[in-house]
């Protein structure tokens, strides 16, 4: 933990100790942790002199922060209108019934968070999921079994 | 050497040397490397081609670029070869061999890549033939086709910078926003403020120091014009924001973009840093005095920091939420100091205005709205992509001449414009010409330019309650009536789409609508209720006969459709029985199956698997 302090605090001072770029930090730290641990949200509230509830709040509020650990792959179905109407909601329901995990959670053996996000603004392709940044458009049931066991073991 | 550029004349000798060297007549593979096109694989075509063409020593011969998006996003990796603009779709790393030895070097073209009408067949040769760019008129847009948006001398080389020092040799700050005015540009990002209006209140205002704030935080689900123009050409719209400091006497700007959108923070990130080599952001630029300075904000995924205020309070490091609209942006914005905020297309725009002057940009559109706006055209339609238009162009002309039609010979139903604060628009309405003010009077709104198209199998209550879940999700909770308004209605839209509906549910959601269009404290509230009251507006019938029918016609809301075998149909090949997540499917190979309606989860993963159309829904 130690050394995970050290690089919060080299995070903080690449942002010039600025109050101001509280966001821009926090999405550093998840960056290099991946996700925010209580220790690291402590040691910004220490260094920035920012009152911890308010980091929370700020850590809460966006949906880019997670305070709880996540998967070794971020599967993100998209659920912007385009995909919606072209039954992007149908590709998350199959997914949450085939990895048995909500949105928003990670499977228990920690090989998958799945997430749905609003539109990445890559609607032609839609219903579109990425998975570690990957682009997967045109999803299909079948698309994405084979899509899980690409990623299942690695 | 320096590249840095000490004044204005040294730009134009730059941009002459750099014209000599952009021979038009030599052969370039432009190769679209936009999020779409990279999504299907265009970063390993670009790959190919350039290692293909070192193989055959052509490096003196061929131009390879990997250029902004192209907008067609629908039928990427998207390559053209100039001069002719031979116009290649779908294209893989195989077919690269082929294109250059056939089309590059015998002058053939390959009839398989190229584009093919899906209404007609038909196969067109040139990216100017394909009448999804024939309907366009891309003044804004153009640019991204024409250069690789990570070099700042190819935007150059296109007369790039010229607005800017049009504006700092030409005119003073007060002419700038003269000209901005008399353009008759008003705000691309949803409002349709009066972009010289605002200009000059934040000139005239008071303050210490001022800020000009780019809105890169295209939250709206849909619209994705914001997110190709930073990538494909992030100068257009930092010269954008020169110009603007230039007009209102400010030394700092923030670009203030989406976390979801990493091409974009790339390619600007790149684009500051070479404009600052270059000396057009920094200290005395070009020259002229000007100083200032451009900083990249990413967002948290927050869709209510699309909210001017709400913005500018995730700029400071807290949460975005809003604050009463009595306190003007424009007098005190960020830090409290006088800011302009424009969203990208808005700052994109600007450039364009300056060079043609005016009256020239004025010329286009309708008499309330002027120049150009681009769409995004998505959903249930043929030609997907975005699409640049003169202001008062109408839905149908998007919609058939542009976008090709409908997909599977189905029926339009709706059009949705204007991201959750927006309405569906009736087939009845297709004539409309589109601005700010017409879409205004559907009960719909122009908003980011959001197209989403929707046929005859989308549920219009579902789509309502679809853009409801969404806000009530993005809602940030600080008044209540957004917050409770946005809850209730969505409890009400659920037990309609689930059967459980009851008679007074539809007056129910219009008093709610009325309380937070009232009573709410944001643009995110008082527009919260658009996409229900427009589809009550013109498909009150489908929330009837939800309601006492207990029906879905379009057969699509998962509590009112069971789906059963068609035995006639089935073949017993088993597809359904391997995709079912629930193992509501039983049967003997070859013989007709059966599904469990009990266990059924409605998730019609058989409906997609079958082949031989036996799954039916009732």
């Amino acid at each position: 933990m130690r050394a995970d302090l050290q690089a919060v605090c080299e995070i903080i001072e690449r942002h010039g100790h600025r109050k101001a770029a509280l966001i821009g930090i926090l999405q550093d730290i998840q960056a290099k942790m991946n996700c925010l641990p209580q220790k690291a949200l402590a040691q910004v509230s220490r260094s920035l002199d920012i009152p911890l509830t308010r980091i929370y709040e700020v850590a809460t509020f966006y949906k880019a922060f997670s305070l709880e650990p996540r998967g070794r792959h971020i599967l993100q179905v998209c659920l912007g209108t385009a995909c919606h109407v072209r039954g992007g909601a149908r590709m998350l329901d199959y997914l949450e019934n085939r990895l048995e995990v909500k949105s928003g959670k990670t499977t228990k053996d920690l090989a998958f968070s799945l997430e749905r996000v609003n539109c990445l603004g890559a609607c032609a392709l839609g219903p579109v999921m990425v998975v570690d940044k990957r682009y997967f458009g045109k999803i299909n049931t079948r698309k994405i079994d084979s899509i899980l066991e690409e990623y299942q073991d690695g | 050497m320096s590249p840095r550029l000490a004044s204005i004349s040294d730009l134009k000798a730059l941009r002459q040397s750099l014209k000599k060297t952009r021979d038009g007549e030599k052969p370039c593979i432009t190769i679209c490397a936009g999020t779409g096109c990279l999504a299907t694989g265009a970063s390993e075509v670009v790959e190919r081609f350039r290692q293909e063409i070192r193989d055959r020593h052509l490096e003196e011969k061929v131009e390879v670029r990997a250029s902004g998006c192209h907008g067609f996003c629908e039928r990427g990796p998207w390559v053209v070869i100039r001069p002719e603009r031979v116009c290649y779709t779908h294209v893989g790393t195989t077919d690269v061999s082929p294109i250059l030895s056939e089309t590059l070097l015998e002058g053939k073209v390959i009839d398989r890549l190229l584009y093919q009408d899906p209404t007609t067949g038909e196969r067109r040769v040139h990216e100017q033939d394909i009448p999804f760019y024939r309907g366009q008129q891309r003044i804004v847009f153009g640019g991204n086709g024409e250069i690789d948006p990570t070099r700042i001398e190819d935007y150059i080389a296109i007369g790039g910078y010229q607005g800017l020092e049009k504006a700092l040799s030409e005119m003073t700050s007060e002419g700038v926003i003269e000209t901005i005015r008399r353009s008759g540009l008003r705000g691309r990002g949803g409002g349709g403020f009066p972009t010289g209006a605002k200009w000059e209140a934040c000139r005239k205002a008071e303050g210490k120091e001022r800020f000009v704030i780019c809105n890169a935080d295209e939250g709206d689900p849909g619209a994705f014009m914001d997110r190709s123009l930073l990538e494909g050409n992030p100068h257009r719209v930092i010269e954008g924001m020169l110009i603007g400091a230039y007009a209102i006497g400010s030394e700092e700007g923030y670009v203030y973009v989406r976390n979801e959108y990493p091409l974009a923070v790339s390619n600007l990130g790149r684009a500051i840093e070479q404009a600052g080599e270059y000396g057009l952001l920094g200290t005395n630029i070009l020259g002229s005095g000007l100083t200032f300075a451009l900083k990249i904000s990413r967002g948290g995924g927050a869709f209510v920091c699309g909210e001017s205020t709400a913005l500018i309070a995730s700029l400071e490091g807290r949460v975005g939420e809003p604050r009463a609209k009595y306190v003007h942006t424009v007098e005190h914005g960020l830090w409290g100091q006088p800011s302009i905020l424009n969203n990208v297309e808005t700052w994109a725009n600007v450039p364009v205005i300056i060079t043609r002057g005016a009256d020239g940009y004025a010329s286009i559109g309708t008499s309330g709205s002027k120049g150009t706006k681009i769409f995004s055209l998505v959903g249930k339609i043929n030609n997907t992509g975005l699409v640049e238009v003169p202001m008062g162009t109408s839905l149908r002309r998007i919609v058939y001449d542009i976008g090709g039609g409908i997909p599977g010979g189905k029926r339009f139903k709706a059009i949705q414009t204007g991201g959750p604060s927006g309405g569906c628009i009736p087939e009845g309405l297709l004539d409309l010409p589109v601005d700010f003010d017409r879409l205004q009077e559907t009960g719909s709104m122009m908003g980011s330019g959001g197209m989403i198209v929707m046929d005859e199998d989308n549920c219009m209550v579902d789509t309502a309650r679809y853009f409801v879940q969404f806000l009530q999700e993005e809602s940030c909770g600080k008044c209540t009536p957004c917050r409770e308004g946005l809850q209730q209605m969505g409890r009400i839209l659920d037990r309609i789409c689930e059967g459980k509906g009851e008679d007074g549910d539809i007056e129910l959601l219009q008093d709610l609508s009325r309380v937070m269009i009232d009573a709410s404290l944001c643009g995110l509230g008082l527009t919260a209720p658009n996409p229900v009251l427009s589809t009550l507006r013109y498909f009150r019938d489908e929330y009837e006969a939800h309601i006492r029918e207990k029906r879905c016609p379009a057969r699509f809301c998962k509590g009112l459709i069971a789906l059963s075998i068609d035995p006639e149909a089935c073949r017993g090949c088993g597809a359904c029985l391997r995709v079912c997540p629930v193992d509501a499917i039983s049967g003997e190979m070859k013989r007709p199956f059966q599904l469990d309606g009990d266990r059924c989860i409605r998730c019609r993963a058989c409906e997609e698997a079958c082949t031989f159309d036996a799954i039916k829904i009732r």
